[in-house]
C-alpha cells in the first residue's frame, strides 16, 4: 500500500512559496479577528459556549430516540426520509432519486457532507452535470479542486486567481479582477442554471427534532433560490446535525455565523418544514461512521461539531500550510480528529500537525476539547497506526533515560560534552531537523545540578 | 510549607541560569525551597508524541521526589501542564503544583519586586502555560481580562513592555513537533520574532524556556541582536548576556 503523504510534507511544500503562505496566514487571521470583534459583543458568550455544548451533550446522548423523533415529525410533514448507513448508500438514493423523478439538470448548494461522500464524482460518473451555486464552490468546480476551507471553500485562491478561472470558464475579460464585475459574471451564469434545474440537493445546519423541520445556512442565498425554482429538494444531512428544539436554535444560530465570519448571522436562515403543494422534499440521514465515533468515548464530543471553520481561521498551522495539506474532507484541527476515526492510516499524521496550542478548543463554539482529542489520537495512532520504528525508538530509549536519574546525569553530560567538541559539521547534518534554520542552545560550563551541589548543598 | 523546585530537563541541562533565578527568586521572598536530586523529566516529550506509556518511568520517579512536599513549584508553565494534568491527580494528600508564575501570584501574592530591567521587553505567551493553567485570559476567551506574568512584569522597574500585533499566537516550538513538522515550526517562530522586532524589543521573555529555545535558535542563526531571556531572570534583576 502507498503511505499516504504526510501533514508534515504537504506543508513544507506550501511553505516554499512564502508570499504565499504569509498572505493565506493574514488573510485567515483577517477572519478570526473579526470573529473576536464579532463575540466580544456578546456579554453571554461564554455562557452561549456553555449551553450549546451541553444541548448536544444531550443531543449525543439521546441521539437514537430523537432521530426516530425527527423522522417521524418529518414524514408527518410530507417529507420523505431516507436512511444511509455509508456514502454509498447516500449517493444511491440520490441517484434513485434523479432517476425516478427524470431530473436531467441539478443544481447543489454547499454541503461538506456530500463532498465527504463524493458526490460529485459518482453522479458525474453516471453522467450528471452538477452544479454547485456556492460561489466558491463554483470556482473550485471551475478549477477541479475540493474545498480548502469547509466555510470559505476557495479561500485558497487570489482574485488575480479567480479573475483567470472566469475568463477561461466564463468568458469574462481577461486580466479582470474586480471582484464585483467577476461575482456579477457568476450571478449571471448561476440564474440560468437554477432556472434549468429540475432538482436542488442542499446539505442542513440544524435538524430539530420537535418539529421535523430543518434549517440551511448561506451567505448567498443560492440554496434558495435553487430550491425554490425546482420541483425536487434533496436535504442531505449528518446525524449528528440534530438539535431537541426550535428553541434550542437561536443559541446555535447566534454562535454559528459569528464564529465563521464575524457577522452576526447568515444572510440567509432558511427553515424547511414540508415541500409545496405538488413538489417532493426528500431528507437523507446519514452516518457514515458517525455512530462508530460516537462509540469512542474519548472523541465522541468532536460530533458536537457546528461546522463553523473557526478551529481553522485560529489554527497556526492551517493558516500556513492550507487546507490541501490535510488531504481530508474537512482539514485543519476539527478534521484532525474527525478524519483519524474514518481512516487511521490515511489520516495517521493529522493529529501530530498541532503544537497542542489549544486555540482550537479556546474558539470552539461548542467547545469541543480539540487539543485533547488530538492528543488522545497520539495515543492511539501510535499503538494502532502505521509503523514508525525509529521514532518509537527513540521514544523508548528517551523514556528509560529519564526514569534512572543517573543514566539521565550521564548522558546529558555525554551530550553536552559531545556538543561542546565536535566540529560545527558534524553537528549540523541533515539529519539534524532541528539545526536546518535554527541554532542549538549554547551548552553551559555547568548543569544546574552542578551548580545546586556547589551552592546548596543542603542534601550532602 | 514544604516547597519543592522541579527544574525541566533541558532548563537543567542547558538554561540553569533560568533555574538559578527561579530559586533565588522564591528563596527572596522567604519560601523555603528544595531541589530534590533525583529528578530528570515529566515524562512530555514521550507522552505528547504518542508514547505515554515510555514516560511512566519518568512519572514514577515524579511522584517519588516529590511526594513529601506541599507543594511542587516549576519554571515552566508547559511542563507543568503535563504533570498535573498526567502524574499528580489532585488527590488529598498529594503536592500542589505551580508553575512559579502562578506561585508568586496567587500562593505567595507577590505585591513587589526589588528589581529593575531598563530594557525594550516582549512577553511571548507560552500556549500551555496561557490555555492549560489559565495563566492570562487567551484572546479566544470573552471573560475579564488578566495576566499573570505581565503582572509581576509591570512590577520591575523600568522595564518598556511593548504590545503585540498577536498578543498570544504560538511559537511553533510543541515539542517533537519542531523537528517532525520543522517547516511550518521554523515559520511559525519567525513570524512570532517578526512581531517582537516590529516593536523593537531588545528581549524576548516568557514562562517556558522550550518556547524561548525555539525563538533563540532562530534568533542566533540570524545573527539578531535580540536576546531571550526566562522570566524569572528578568523578575530575579538579572542582565541580558551581552
Amino acid at each position: 500500500m502507498k503511505a499516504a503523504p504526510t501533514h508534515a510534507a504537504a506543508a513544507a511544500e506550501f511553505l516554499k512559496d512564502s508570499e504565499r503562505s504569509h498572505w493565506h496566514d493574514e488573510t485567515l487571521w483577517h477572519v478570526r479577528s473579526k470573529r473576536d470583534v464579532s463575540a466580544q459583543k456578546i456579554p453571554e458568550w461564554e455562557q452561549l459556549r456553555t449551553l450549546a455544548s451541553q444541548i448536544k451533550d444531550h443531543v449525543l446522548s439521546n441521539l437514537d430516540n430523537l432521530l426516530l423523533q425527527f423522522e417521524k415529525k418529518a414524514q408527518a410533514n410530507g417529507i420523505e426520509v431516507l436512511w444511509a448507513k455509508d456514502a454509498q448508500e447516500h449517493n444511491e438514493h440520490v441517484l434513485r432519486i434523479l432517476e425516478e423523478n427524470q431530473v436531467k439538470q441539478l443544481v447543489k448548494s454547499k454541503s461538506i457532507l456530500t463532498e465527504e461522500c463524493g458526490l460529485n464524482h459518482f453522479l458525474e460518473d453516471k453522467g450528471y452535470d452538477v452544479v454547485d451555486t456556492d460561489l466558491g464552490e463554483r470556482i473550485i468546480q471551475f478549477n477541479k479542486q475540493v474545498p480548502s476551507h469547509i466555510v470559505m471553500p476557495a479561500i485558497h485562491l487570489k482574485k488575480k486567481e479567480i479573475g483567470d478561472i472566469f475568463h477561461e470558464h466564463l468568458g469574462t475579460d481577461a486580466g479582470a479582477d474586480d471582484p464585483k464585475y467577476l461575482t456579477e459574471a457568476a450571478r449571471q451564469h448561476l440564474r440560468q442554471k437554477f432556472i434549468q434545474a429540475h432538482a436542488a440537493i442542499t446539505g442542513v445546519n440544524f435538524g430539530i427534532a420537535e418539529t421535523g423541520g430543518f434549517v440551511v445556512c448561506t451567505n448567498e442565498g443560492n440554496a434558495d433560490m435553487g430550491t425554490h425554482l425546482a420541483d425536487i429538494h434533496i436535504a442531505c444531512m449528518g446525524i449528528e446535525k440534530l438539535i431537541p428544539r426550535a428553541a434550542d436554535l437561536g443559541v446555535y444560530l447566534r454562535l454559528l455565523a459569528r464564529s465563521a465570519t464575524g457577522q452576526s448571522i447568515t444572510n440567509y436562515t432558511s427553515h424547511f418544514h414540508r415541500p409545496r403543494k405538488g413538489k417532493k422534499m426528500y431528507l437523507i440521514l446519514v452516518d457514515n461512521g458517525r455512530t462508530k465515533q460516537l462509540g469512542r468515548e474519548d472523541f465522541r464530543n468532536s460530533l458536537k461539531c457546528i461546522r463553523c471553520g473557526a478551529c481553522m481561521n485560529t489554527c497556526p498551522i492551517y493558516r500556513r500550510s492550507s487546507g490541501f495539506s490535510y488531504n481530508s474532507t474537512v482539514p485543519g484541527p476539527i478534521g484532525s480528529i474527525l478524519s483519524p476515526g474514518m481512516d487511521l492510516n490515511k489520516h495517521s499524521t493529522l493529529p501530530f500537525a498541532s503544537t497542542l496550542c489549544g486555540s482550537c478548543s479556546d474558539v470552539c463554539p461548542v467547545k469541543i476539547n480539540i487539543h485533547e482529542q488530538l492528543y488522545k489520537w497520539r495515543q492511539v495512532i501510535t499503538k494502532e497506526g502505521p509503523p514508525q520504528v525509529s521514532k518509537r525508538w527513540a521514544m523508548r530509549f528517551g523514556g528509560q533515560v529519564m526514569s534512572k536519574p543517573r543514566l539521565f546525569e550521564l548522558m546529558g553530560k555525554m551530550a553536552r560534552k559531545s556538543l561542546s567538541i565536535s566540529p560545527r559539521g558534524f553537528v549540523y547534518n541533515s539529519f539534524n531537523a532541528w539545526g536546518k534554520h535554527r541554532e542549538l542552545p549554547e551548552v553551559p560550563k555547568e548543569t544546574f545540578k552542578d551548580w545546586y551541589r556547589k551552592n546548596r548543598n543542603h542534601d550532602k | 510549607m514544604k516547597v519543592g523546585l522541579f527544574i525541566p530537563c533541558y532548563v537543567e541541562q542547558f538554561y540553569p541560569k533560568a533555574a538559578i533565578a527561579t530559586l533565588e527568586l522564591l528563596e527572596k521572598a522567604g519560601v523555603e525551597v528544595a531541589y530534590p536530586l533525583k529528578q530528570t523529566c515529566c515524562g512530555q516529550p514521550m507522552a505528547n508524541s504518542g508514547y505515554e506509556v515510555f514516560g511512566q518511568g519518568a512519572s514514577d520517579l515524579f511522584r517519588e521526589n516529590f511526594a513529601e512536599f506541599d507543594y511542587v513549584v516549576c519554571p515552566s508553565g508547559s511542563c507543568t501542564l503535563h504533570a498535573k494534568e498526567h502524574i499528580l491527580s489532585n488527590k488529598e494528600g498529594e503536592p500542589k503544583l505551580y508553575e512559579l508564575c502562578e506561585f508568586m501570584t496567587d500562593v505567595l501574592q507577590v505585591k513587589e519586586l526589588k528589581s529593575r530591567f531598563p530594557y525594550k521587553v516582549g512577553l511571548h505567551a507560552s500556549c500551555h502555560g496561557l490555555r492549560g493553567l489559565g495563566l492570562a485570559r487567551p484572546s479566544e476567551l470573552m471573560v475579564p481580562d488578566f495576566n499573570k506574568p505581565l503582572h509581576l512584569l509591570e512590577m520591575v522597574e523600568d522595564i518598556d513592555l511593548v504590545h503585540l500585533a498577536r498578543k498570544d499566537e504560538c511559537c511553533g516550538f510543541g515539542g517533537t513537533f519542531a523537528v517532525f513538522e520543522e517547516a511550518i515550526s521554523v515559520q511559525m517562530g519567525k513570524d512570532r520574532i517578526q512581531d517582537h522586532q516590529e516593536q523593537g524589543v531588545a528581549v524576548i521573555t516568557g514562562a517556558d524556556m522550550s518556547c524561548l529555545m525555539h525563538l533563540e535558535g532562530l534568533l542566533r542563526r540570524d545573527k539578531s541582536p535580540i536576546k531571550v531571556m526566562h522570566i524569572a531572570e528578568i523578575l530575579n534583576g538579572q542582565e541580558p548576556d551581552k
